[in-house]
């Protein structure tokens, strides 16, 4: 059980369990972002890695958050908002017009800081987006179901009760039905926005195990105003203030060696 | 008096008459129920539903205004609902901000509102004049008229209370908006809607200006829809204001068939939506 | 994207792939089996959206039309008598069938006394009750309490008129308009409205049914909004020693004026169109020779529901369509103002509405 209070130091990490060099999967090129005339993100240009975790810190309202949107273009369901720029995965930029929105969030899922399921049971509620994006069995449909769920490290708590209504579980465990909901669709990408931020730390402890967990498979961008958590999760993080990229680098080199000195004053807590 | 004695007794004045106010409503409610109790209970009996309408100076019962309103309301609900809930969904899911959203949420605020002999007078000119007679179908069409209203702004107001976070959540999964709204927010907002559903048939067992131009009525039994269709409104009113005694002992019957049935028709839509809301 | 991406072991990647990692010890079957089954579905669901978006815009036009249908049949319908008697229809008192002779003022007049009775007991009650509620009520009696007035507002219209007529119109004849006269009958200008044969039906007794009728819709419109008043806003004025009137009257009042009017808009637009409790209270007469609220008069919907059945064709049933038309139109500049007036408050309060 890691504890979740204080900040642990790792030695430099440049080369992953996996001892391949990282591949960029999404490259994200001078990036604006417009909520009606407010100028949301500026000219943001980072790199996202294949199966790391990226995790974006700030203080409140510096768009993380509106940058992690963008990425699933979520922001395309509200007419004032745009954006503006490359966000490229794997060579074809996701803010083109011609892009089938539905296929890329099959591609592209997101997890977000409040958990809402839907008012159906936890089978159904996994089984959502797979029935959305494949013709599957009740055999391979069980199958999947039982595989994300065991992702998630949720199975053993609801293999019983697979019927019952998801909003009959307690807080954490709604979150990581979110999680399996999300990755049962087996996307390239998993976005998370503040996960534990309304979950108390037994359960954030227990998501964060399976964030390490999950960056085998997946890549992980993660949004979370927690920066212990940033620290302790991610391969990557970035470090954003208003709408800009302040500094964008390995974890540990950015906590332990910021390179900008605003970013040394957010780690170090002189403001925020 | 000073002031601090002037203000405690307006004070005291205020809440004395705020609670005369209140007693006030409350005795009307009382003396209403006692009456319809008192006068339309002794009027209960198995001939009330199994015999017909009779003429004045014989007995009878209201067996065939009975089954007629129910007719009359059930067809209505039925074509009403889905339209309201149809347009409810547009209003919600589409049109927050364009023309044509903005233009129905105000004229659906105007027919809400609408007399409803005005709509018993729209239909007379749209259907029983053209037709050349009076007609269920032509009532059931103004009760249908009065529904729908009801329903748009019922399925409006709870889908609008959904949070955001759960239709993102649903988009995020890739699913086509018509899919996020059928199997997630509509579901979501079930409850809601259907005690809006129940709460306009309560509006419309009631009704009777609609049906007078519309339905009328018929003294006999008669199921076919083109043809007038005994009701129990339309019937209450005949009696009502006739001076014959045992067509207005007829009437406090019916007055109490229709008074109980709309009173827990509105306490069933209460206790559902408390407990559909509950988990 | 409508390009498949292939992975290196030729299955494809997103959905339907599978990626064997070094956890896999007890998903190590499961993730097997999924890897023989590239099942990634290419639909489009752009159809789907289409339809759906199209069906629900349809019914909402629907809507729309019927405002359209209504007010153009009752046009339609109204000519005749628009043509024959123009707008002198409106200000007219004869209304006499076998001469076809038409003039509105008479149900005009009848429908705006009765419904101006109606607010003037129906607002300061209703008043009376929401304040009730929300502050003097023990908390286990708000619910029940609650659920009664809004009772009052479920018993059907036709139920309210029959009791009205039978039960209550005896009393006023007997007891209570007597008093009335003896009481404010010598009062100089006002005393003209309470002077008359106390006949129990009439102007005034259909006017109190229609208050009584009207309460619950104002009063739970009114208890909605104080309710909704921040906890806070009350607070500090009860921290500076205001006492419990003067917080309701000087505080929530003014906080919630937009809901407030609006509910007692509501009220009106309900008293206006109200046909059975008045049909059966009015009286039925189309003579106006008095101020006095004793008279029977008429209003537009008692005319309507009394008379259209043997209007049949010509003048005389245009003459009550025009009537019609006459109610709808006040009952829809009634809303509009109202909605206009929220409107404008709205605004100058820089709040949304």
């Amino acid at each position: 059980m890691s504890n979740v209070v204080t900040m642990k130091l790792q030695p430099p990490k440049t080369e992953t369990t996996g001892g391949t060099a990282p591949a960029v999967q999404l490259s994200i090129r001078g990036l604006n972002f417009f909520y009606g005339r407010f100028h949301a993100l500026k000219d943001v240009s980072l790199d996202i890695y294949r199966e790391r975790v990226t995790a974006f810190i700030g203080p409140s309202g510096c768009g993380k958050s509106t940058l992690l949107r963008t990425f699933n273009r979520m922001y395309a369901l509200y007419p004032e908002q745009r954006a503006e720029g490359e966000v490229l995965l794997d060579g074809n930029n996701l803010l083109g017009a011609d892009v089938d929105l539905n296929d890329l969030r099959a591609r592209v899922g997101m997890v977000f800081q409040k958990a809402t399921p839907f008012p159906m049971s936890i089978y159904e509620n996994v089984a959502f987006g797979v029935r959305l994006h494949e013709e599957l069995t009740r055999a391979q449909t069980d199958d999947r179901v039982e595989w994300a769920l065991r992702k998630a490290a949720l199975w053993d708590e609801v293999k019983g009760k697979l019927q019952q209504s998801g909003m009959s579980l307690s807080g954490g465990q709604q979150q990581r039905l979110c999680i399996a909901r999300g990755i049962a669709v087996r996307p390239e990408i998993l976005l998370l926005d503040e996960p534990t931020s309304a979950l108390d730390p037994i359960s954030t402890g227990r998501i964060e195990e399976l964030i390490h967990d999950l960056k085998q498979e997946f890549t992980i961008v993660i949004v979370t105003h927690n920066m212990q958590q940033a620290a302790r999760v991610s391969d990557y993080t970035a470090y954003m203030y208003l709408g800009e990229l302040i500094e964008f680098g390995g974890t540990d080199d950015l906590f332990i060696k910021p390179k900008i000195k605003a970013t040394e004053d957010y780690i170090t807590g002189r403001f925020g | 008096m000073n002031l601090r004695q002037r203000r405690r007794l307006t004070n005291r004045i205020a809440l004395g008459l705020s609670l005369a106010a209140m007693s006030f409503g409350l005795f009307w409610l009382c003396w209403i129920l006692y009456t319809v109790f008192d006068l339309g209970l002794s009027g209960l009996s198995l001939d009330l539903f199994t015999r017909m309408t009779p003429p004045p100076g014989s007995s009878g019962g209201l067996a065939n205004a009975i089954v007629g309103s129910l007719l009359l309301v059930g067809l209505a609900t039925s074509i009403g609902t889905p339209i309201g809930i149809l347009a409810g969904i547009y209003l919600a899911e589409y049109g927050q901000r364009t023309p044509l959203g903005v233009a129905t949420r105000f004229i659906n605020d105007i027919l809400l509102s609408a007399p409803s002999i005005v709509i018993g007078l729209f239909v007379y000119a749209a259907c029983v004049a053209p037709m050349g007679k009076f007609s269920a179908l032509a009532g059931i069409f103004a009760l249908a008229l009065i529904v729908i209203p009801v329903v748009v702004r019922t399925t409006e107001n709870m889908l609008r209370l959904i949070p955001s976070s759960l239709r993102e959540a649903a988009f995020a999964l890739g699913a086509p908006k018509w899919i996020v709204i059928m199997r997630v927010t509509i579901r979501s907002a079930k409850a809601g809607v259907v005690t809006g559903v129940l709460l306009a048939v309560a509006r419309i067992a009631g009704e009777t200006a609609p049906l007078l131009f519309t339905a009328l009525s018929n003294q006999f039994w008669s199921l076919d829809l083109r043809e007038p269709m005994a009701n129990l409104p339309v019937t209450i009113f005949k009696f009502a204001m006739s001076p014959f005694a045992d067509w207005q002992a007829l009437a406090w019957a019916g007055v109490f068939l229709i008074t109980m049935s709309v009173l827990a028709l509105n306490v069933v839509a209460r206790v559902f939506f408390r407990e559909a809301t509950k988990s | 994207m409508q390009v498949d991406m292939v992975g290196a072991d030729g299955l494809p990647i997103g959905a339907g792939a599978s990626r064997p990692g070094p956890e896999i010890t007890q998903v190590g079957a499961v993730t097997d089996r999924l890897k023989k089954y590239p099942t990634r579905k290419r639909r489009s669901s752009f159809l789907g959206d289409l339809v759906f978006f199209n069906v629900t815009r349809l019914f909402a036009a629907l809507v729309l039309l019927m405002l359209g249908g209504i007010i153009a049949s009752l046009v339609y319908g109204a000519w005749p008598a628009i043509e024959r008697f123009g707008i002198a229809f409106l200000v007219h008192s004869d209304w006499n069938p076998p001469a076809e002779r038409f003039g509105a003022l008479i149900p005009i007049y009848g429908t705006l006394v009765t419904s101006a009775i109606a607010l003037f007991i129906a607002v300061p009650v209703s008043f009376g009750i929401a304040l009730f509620l929300t502050e003097l009520s023990p908390a286990w009696l708000r619910r029940p309490l609650g659920i009664a007035i809004e009772l009052l507002a479920g018993i059907p219209s036709i139920v309210y008129g029959m009791w009205g007529l039978l039960v209550f119109a005896p009393i006023m004849s007997q007891y209570v308009q007597p008093v009335m006269t003896a009481a404010l009958g010598q009062i100089p200008v006002v005393g003209g409205l309470f002077r008359g044969p106390p006949l129990g039906i009439g102007l005034l007794t259909a006017g109190i049914i229609l208050g009584i009728m009207v309460i619950p819709f104002v009063a739970s419109v009114m208890r909605d909004v104080f309710e909704v008043t921040p906890r806070l806003l009350k607070e500090s004025a009860y921290g500076l020693g205001a006492t419990t009137w003067e917080v309701v009257w000087r505080i929530v009042l003014p906080y919630t004026k937009v809901g407030v009017i609006g509910g007692i808009v509501l009220g009106l637009g309900r008293a206006l169109g109200e046909t059975m409790a008045v049909t059966f209270l009015i009286g039925n007469n189309n003579v106006l020779n008095t101020i006095s609220l004793y008279a029977p008069g008429n209003s537009i919907t008692s005319a309507l529901a009394n008379e259209f059945a043997e209007a049949g064709e010509g003048v005389y049933s245009a003459a009550l369509i025009e009537l019609g038309l006459i109610l709808f139109f006040i009952t829809f500049v009634v809303l509009t103002l109202s909605k206009l007036l929220l409107l404008r408050l709205g605004q100058q309060e820089g709040s949304r509405t």
